[in-house]
């Protein structure tokens, strides 16, 4: 069973969904991002989606932009992303490591070559958002070969004509943008989310994860009742943006409060 | 190496995908994809509907001033002789889009697609601009048809390009200075696309290149393609033949694709499309083919300029509106089967035809087809003189005015 499929299968049986945690890879320094992915398993992080920077993130909002460009402009490379990846999987065997990013540093050295590269740094999936399921061919064939989950977006504006469409190919988790936008800013009504969530586990039988707009641990447990996994990101990026290098301690204090939160959403008070 | 075979015609692409060749495709985020698919689908029923074409050369021939002049540049075809080998020279005709309503070609495009958002019963318009001539057009038929329009704009460019701010403010258009990124032309199409994902239920993308998701790339060229159709028949009109090479400068390519495509098929014709080579190739320029790399970036597969690890490099160019990291997705494809050459030009030699030109002829070109001129200059002399070259005109140079007195150091 793969990491993904593990995790998601180990939450499940304890009544509560797993807390998917992102990070720009390289923000503020290429050393300073260890520390703080161990920072996120500590505080209770049951995945982790590693950000590759891109110079054009155009589904991203102002934080994840601003992590992109720091990031980049202290000189991450993306043979430093594999070996932020490989150094995490020595550390963390169990965890889940999804890199997220966009397609054309993906693609640069050949869609083989980053499956390979990636599968090698022990990476368990890739969530890749401007290469859709009509364009799977620049992407997903390789992935797979190399045994690695290519995680698919779906988003308010997927109808159910289009659903099966994302979903064939896809697998890890289905991860559902509950947002039509950018990252970080506004959160979807609960009842969307809520509708979204039955409507697609109507669906699929891979394990449907929720993000956009999430913050607030109260935020994370609404979600958390319904959805198979919340997916925390511009937040985390904040918290690295505001305190640099010193980054590790609040990440893991935040984390903690939204890992409390996930972990008693679906307790019924008596 | 084996030459890929040469298809039964260079028009039929691109495939019902979006593909040129390897090139082109929708690589957009799923919330955009649906909408995508809904454009296409809208396009395709325009595309087939004769009172959408009516509407269409209604507004180009009366709003827009179309056709416009097929025009025998006399004087600089001798300029040019004068210093060419014995029987060299040849003819220099051009394609006078920069006459049309707002003074560029961009305005064909934007009356297509205005059309066809109001068809699609879309209330709201956006636009990224470089130097603010696809703003202003856009701008334009916002005006005359009624609709709210915000443009994006680096605002590195919002600061280079003062009066054709004003001019979009007149208009009536919102223009939203972008400050992300390095606050130029890709910034700004960035921008433009986290607004259209953010807004999907009412906006319509006015893209002003090539480029994009499919359709983007398809729709742009046929609704350009009007430079070429009149131009064909004009030339076969005046001078009973078809020109012998057609010369168009390049940043995404809309004024290229529109003046070749109607050619593709004509085997003896053969085309010349010229990027920008700023400071030169060996330094900062804004030349996808001749110094980038095939990747993924807005929506489309093309070439371009890009470090090893695909990370965007910034282009440079004197002209804004050649100012792209990019290049639309048919030219790509063009370049690879080896049916369109591609040569560049630098500032300064684009600079040089720029006053070449209004000496000789009394025209003031955008900065934009001084490219293409500055390629007509030396190919003119390697020609015979019964030969003809049929260039792109594409835009008028009242806007390039400051940066051309700037650069050859004159104070005004």
């Amino acid at each position: 069973m793969s990491r993904l499929a593990a995790t998601f299968a180990r939450t499940a049986a304890s009544g509560r969904a797993a807390l998917v945690a992102f990070v720009t890879a390289g923000d503020p320094t290429t050393d300073a991002t260890g520390p703080i992915l161990d920072a996120l398993v500590a505080g209770g992080a049951d995945a982790i989606e590693l950000g590759m920077p891109f110079t054009d993130p155009m589904a991203d909002g102002p934080a994840i932009q601003a992590a992109n460009i720091r990031s980049l402009a202290q000189g991450t490379r993306t043979a430093d992303i594999l070996a932020i990846a490989t150094a995490f999987r020595a550390r963390h065997p169990d965890v889940p490591l999804v890199l997220m990013g966009y397609g054309n540093p993906m693609l640069r050295r050949g869609a083989d070559w980053f499956a390979e590269a990636a599968a090698k740094a022990g990476v368990d999936g890739v969530i890749c958002v401007d290469v859709p399921p009509e364009e799977d061919d620049a992407l997903g064939p390789q992935l797979r070969a190399a045994g690695i989950d290519l995680i698919r977006l779906a988003t308010p504006t997927t109808d159910a004509a289009r659903l099966p469409t994302v979903l064939d190919g896809a697998s890890g988790f289905l991860y559902y943008v509950s947002v039509a936008g950018i990252t970080g800013l506004q959160q979807a009504q609960q009842g969307s989310i809520e509708d979204a969530v039955a409507r697609l586990k109507a669906q699929t039988d891979i394990p449907v994860a929720v993000g956009f707009g999430i913050r607030t641990p109260e935020q994370a447990a609404n979600v958390a009742r319904v959805a198979d996994g919340v997916v925390v990101g511009s937040a985390i990026v904040e918290l690295v943006a505001q305190h640099g290098t010193a980054a590790a301690e609040p990440v893991r204090a935040y984390i903690k409060s939204l890992a409390d939160a996930v972990a008693s959403a679906r307790k019924v008070p008596a | 190496m084996n030459a890929p075979l040469a298809p039964n015609s260079y028009r039929a692409q691109p495939d019902e995908r979006g593909h040129f060749g390897d090139f082109g495709g929708r690589y957009v985020a799923e919330t955009l994809m649906p909408l995508v698919l809904e454009l296409d689908e809208a396009y395709r029923a325009a595309k087939a509907d004769p009172a959408f074409k009516a509407q269409f050369d209604d507004l180009l021939e009366h709003y827009v001033g179309r056709p416009s002049p097929l025009y025998y540049a006399e004087r600089l075809t001798e300029a040019l002789r004068e210093s060419a080998p014995e029987g060299m020279g040849a003819q220099i005709w051009f394609k006078r889009d920069e006459l049309n309503h707002t003074g560029a070609h961009k305005i064909n495009n934007c009356i297509g697609q205005i059309l066809l958002a109001i068809r699609m019963g879309k209330t709201r318009i956006i636009a990224e601009t470089g130097a603010g001539q696809h703003g202003v057009a856009t701008a334009t038929v916002c005006a005359r048809f009624g609709l709210p329009c915000v443009i994006y704009m680096g605002a590195k460019d919002v600061e280079r390009q003062a009066p054709n701010v004003f001019r979009m403010k007149l208009l009536g258009a919102e223009v939203r200075p972008v400050t992300s990124g390095a606050h130029t032309l890709k910034d700004a199409m960035n921008e433009g696309m986290r607004d259209w994902v953010a807004n999907v239920h009412d906006t319509f993308y006015i893209i002003g290149t090539a480029a994009g998701p499919h359709p983007y790339p398809e729709m742009v060229r046929d609704f350009q393609s009007v430079i070429g159709t009149e131009a064909r028949a004009q030339m076969l009109a005046r001078t009973g033949r078809l020109p012998d090479m057609l010369v168009a400068a390049i940043g995404g390519g809309s004024n290229a694709i529109g003046l070749f495509h109607p050619f593709l098929d004509d085997a003896d014709v053969q085309m010349l499309g010229v990027e920008a080579a700023g400071h030169g190739l060996d330094k900062q320029h804004a030349a996808s083919l001749a110094g980038g790399f095939p990747g993924v970036l807005h929506g489309n597969k093309t070439y371009l300029l890009q470090d090893e690890d695909g990370q965007i490099t910034e282009a440079h160019s004197i002209s804004a509106g050649l100012d792209y990291p990019g290049i639309g997705p048919e030219h790509a494809w063009l370049r690879d089967i080896g049916r369109v050459q591609y040569d560049s030009a630098t500032d300064t030699e684009a600079l040089d035809a720029f006053q070449l030109l209004c000496r000789t002829e009394g025209i003031i070109p955008a900065l934009e087809p001084s490219h293409a001129i500055a390629t007509v200059t030396k190919k003119a002399r390697e020609m015979r003189q019964d030969q003809i070259i049929l260039a792109n005109l594409c835009g008028r140079g009242d806007k390039d005015i400051f940066t051309v007195a700037e650069a050859l150091g004159v104070a005004i």
